[in-house]
């Protein structure tokens, strides 16, 4: 799946990001959003919700999710899943890593969506 | 077994169908709406993609099957025997239920005077669709209502390049709902986009040329549509005996009057007991509301008592609003950025009650998502706080959250 030789890894130059808070990211004509839990850790996943077309950057961080601002469907972004109606479809994620005080992020170079799933199993 | 019947296939009734499911009850699902068609989202219908109506489905038809919900569009539910258990489709049918959820919202209000049968109205998928066909030809659209629909209509229809006139009988746009300063500013957006308005316009006639007003004012147009608010759908409910009084009378547990029957959503007005009753009409409610009753008719029972948000995106703007406004309280702004504000209302136990915000985009959610957070805690935050940009809203909530 996701193997080193198919990313790219890019340096994502934003402001520090306050634990349990989140920015938007934009590389090569893509949005992401990039998230600090409250612990401390980076996450990444695409900055666009699935539900309909806000920008999740706007949204509110608590734990480990993020509701989106325009209906606020909730995801966890560290797996991408949606958590909370009426977002059902998964946010993609990415890898991400902190080396010599820089933020890198990988981006898949191209590929389907990962982590498709919808959010509740009956 | 019987089982379950929601009567309503739209944001209440399908949401609570999914819910019952994720509740673990496995008895049956019986999902009835009168339009064809899948379940879909009425807040898209505003935002039509060049000349198509925007039909976004609430869930994969796969969904519905792999969660057992026996979904049957296009029927209408003709009666109710709440003794007997009973409803009776028009088609002839008759379902025996356990429970009933009647979900079944509202219908926009009609014009009666001369030549309404000319006037569009905007609730359904087919209502937009005959609407944005209609507009192709239309040079000069005129508008009844400067309601949130009107207005979102007044700027979907700009950007299709008709020429604007919104009707309102009132003095402003938006009522009580909004706060005057962020009404103010939409008002503006709209006259810089172009749209014309027309204050204390009461219509006497409709006809091809026009609107007709008492005052004898005539607003020349091809197509008037008019978006004068919604009638709660109650009537089934009313002919059944069941207290209806702004709609289908319900407790905070959405129970109505009669044994095992429940109601969710635009057609329900929710009484907390305390001699207070609300009905609302927003998208988010009815969401909610449809997973309330879900639980509620499988004994998962707690008052219901999320505040009100909508919201309403107009040209580059987006209005959200928690709570209701209202003239007994008192008030404080917070100017987020340059075109960026809130307005917090705070009742006269300096509690946060409501809070309304206008920006571009999405720029107030997060801060209107807080102060939903702050009237949920029942805080009483401080003003000066309240009204500082650099004040981070989640800190003044740190007292409940560790709770």
């Amino acid at each position: 799946m996701n193997n080193e030789a198919d990313g790219t890894w890019v340096v994502v130059n934003i402001a520090e990001l306050e634990p349990e808070s989140v920015a938007r990211f934009d590389h090569g004509g893509r949005t992401f959003a990039i998230y600090r839990s409250p612990d401390g850790a980076y996450f990444a996943t695409d900055g666009i919700c699935t539900h309909e077309r806000a920008f999740l950057a706007d949204g509110l961080v608590l734990e480990d999710e993020i509701e989106c601002p325009l209906h606020g469907g909730a995801f966890n972004y560290r797996t991408g899943k949606a958590v909370g109606a009426p977002v059902c479809i998964d946010l993609r994620t990415y890898a991400v890593r902190v080396e010599a005080g820089k933020l890198l992020m990988r981006i898949d170079q191209s590929g389907p969506q990962l982590g498709l799933g919808i959010g509740f199993d009956p | 077994m019987t089982g379950i019947v929601i009567v309503g296939a739209g944001e209440c009734g399908t949401r609570a169908a999914l819910t019952l499911r994720e509740t673990g009850y496995r008895g049956s699902v019986t999902l009835i709406g009168e339009e064809a068609g899948l379940p879909y989202e009425r807040p898209p219908l505003s935002k039509p993609v060049g000349t198509s109506v925007l039909r976004k489905e609430i869930c994969a038809g796969e969904r519905l099957a792999a969660a057992e919900v026996d979904y049957r569009p296009g029927e209408t539910v003709s009666a109710l025997a709440p003794h007997a258990k009973t409803v009776s489709l028009a088609n002839g049918g008759v379902l025996s239920y356990d429970k009933l959820l009647l979900a079944t919202g509202a219908a926009p209000r009609r014009l009666t005077c001369p030549g309404s049968e000319h006037v569009h109205v905007f609730r359904t998928f087919e209502d937009a669709k005959r609407l944005y066909g209609a507009v192709s030809g239309a040079r000069r659209v005129a508008i009844i209502g400067a309601g949130l629909i009107g207005m979102e209509l007044a700027a979907v229809l700009r950007a299709r390049d008709a020429q604007v006139t919104v009707l309102e009988a009132a003095d402003r746009t938006l009522g009580r709902a909004v706060p005057t300063v962020l009404a103010g500013r939409l008002h503006a957006r709209h006259e810089e986009a172009g749209v014309t308005f027309v204050f204390g316009a009461r219509v006497q006639r409709i006809s091809k040329d026009g609107v007709e007003l008492e005052d004898g004012r005539h607003i020349s147009a091809d197509l008037v549509v008019a978006a004068i608010g919604v009638v709660p759908n109650t009537s089934v409910a009313e002919h059944a005996g069941l207290a209806v009084d702004n709609g289908i009378v319900v407790d905070p547990h959405l129970r109505t009057s009669a044994p095992d029957i429940f109601a969710a959503g635009d057609c329900a007005c929710l009484n907390s007991g305390d001699g207070r009753s609300f009905r609302s009409e927003s998208w988010r409610n009815a969401q909610f509301h449809g997973a309330h009753a879900a639980r509620a008719m499988t004994g998962v029972t707690h008052p219901y008592a999320r505040a009100s948000w909508f919201w309403s995106d107009q040209y580059e703007l987006g209005l959200q609003v928690v709570g209701l406004p209202a003239s007994d309280q008192t008030s404080v702004a917070r100017q987020i950025s340059v075109d960026a504000q809130i307005i917090f209302f705070l009742d006269q136990a300096e509690r946060l009650v409501a809070a309304a915000g206008l920006g571009r985009g999405t720029a107030v959610a997060r801060d209107i998502r807080l102060a939903e957070m702050l009237i949920d805690a029942g805080e009483q935050p401080n003003r000066q706080l309240l009204a500082d940009p650099a004040t981070n809203l989640k800190s003044l909530l740190k007292q409940s959250r560790a709770a």
